[in-house]
């Protein structure tokens, strides 16, 4: 359940985002979550709610988006998406893939609205 | 409403500290390997029997992390090279902090060889970097064949899956076999050792992976350098 330290991390980047904006209130975070970053979007919700709730960000929203798994084949150099359990390389079968994406834990955007 | 565009890693500051330790790994030539596993796969009785292979005077070091205890760092310290024990008190995953801190007491160049023990976990060590060269998983032949299938994201990024107390195939149902399709399933061309902590069975091969990324750490910064 390491989400706490995720949502937090979220969090802090919102209000390091709101600090640089004066006059402006954050109204959503949106983050990119990949299908392979180990990181749960339920447990992720849960843990930013929990935090925002009673403070004065109970308003902020968090937005997930997820992301496919994406790998290079070693052999061939073709890049492609797939799904988490079926990554070998579809146009030459050669086992060995790097993995190219699907691991992310970023932060795409924050919302504000001009008070 | 305006949507103002961020684009950086949630765990950016673990990430700046990660590639700052990578990069001191690299000058002072540390190779450095994160080893994960669920709790009881035996993660300190194969670095236990590992030490007991190397010579005094191999510069080897261990950190070693658990929420609790020093209990791993007594067992670990009595092969006679440096252990020291990180204690996250309740945290299920060691982080990049966690390491520089360790790290701030031991002198690099003092050391060839780091190997990190994480926390016993499948899941949260996988998102943090600790600037390691490779992550190794560890899964015992008690355990299910489909933990691969189960915990996608550490076999995926893991370069080696350790399949640790292979003594004890004869007395339970795990199929070697269906293990292997299942790790390649998340992780094609996934490199796989088995092993035994109590007959020292495999413990060649596995030192001999360890003696191959050390030489392609040397010819990679020796090649960086020309």
């Amino acid at each position: 359940m390491h989400e706490i330290g995720i949502a937090a991390a979220i969090i802090e980047a919102g209000q390091a985002e709101a600090a640089r904006r004066p006059g402006s209130k954050v109204v959503c975070i949106g983050v990119r979550v990949g299908v392979l970053s180990g990181v749960d979007n339920d447990a992720l919700r849960f843990a930013f709610n929990a935090l925002v709730a009673g403070t004065d960000l109970e308003s902020w929203k968090c937005e997930i988006e997820n992301c496919r798994r994406r790998n290079r084949c070693q052999e061939c150099g073709y890049e492609f998406e797939s799904d988490v359990y079926d990554a070998s390389c579809p146009r030459c079968a050669f086992g060995d893939i790097v993995l190219i994406g699907g691991d992310e834990l970023e932060l795409a955007y924050v919302e504000v609205e001009e008070t | 409403m305006t949507v103002i565009p961020i684009e950086k890693k949630v765990l950016n500051e673990n990430q700046r500290i990660a590639m700052s330790l990578r990069s001191r790994y690299a000058e002072h030539r540390v190779l450095c390997i994160n080893l994960i596993s669920s709790p009881g796969s035996g993660k300190t009785t194969l670095l236990e029997q590992t030490l007991a292979l190397f010579r005094p005077e191999e510069k080897v070091a261990v950190l070693t992390g658990d929420l609790q205890t020093e209990n791993d760092a007594k067992r670990l310290a009595r092969y006679g090279f440096p252990v020291q024990q990180i204690t996250t008190g309740g945290v299920c995953h060691l982080d990049a902090t966690m390491i520089e801190r360790a790290l701030a007491s031991w002198p690099l160049d003092q050391i060839d060889l780091l190997f990190i023990e994480n926390v016993g976990n499948l899941v949260c060590p996988s998102s943090y970097d600790l600037g390691e060269a490779a992550k190794i998983v560890l899964l015992s032949v008690t355990e299910g064949e489909d933990k691969p299938l189960k915990y996608p994201s550490i076999f995926a990024k893991s370069e080696l899956l350790v399949l640790t107390k292979i003594d004890l195939l004869p007395h339970v149902s795990f199929s070697m076999e269906q293990v292997r399709a299942n790790a390649r399933l998340v992780h094609p061309g996934m490199e796989i050792l088995e092993v035994s902590s109590q007959t020292r069975e495999g413990l060649n091969q596995w030192l001999s992976w360890i003696t191959q990324h050390r030489q392609q750490m040397h010819e990679r910064i020796c090649a960086a350098h020309v």
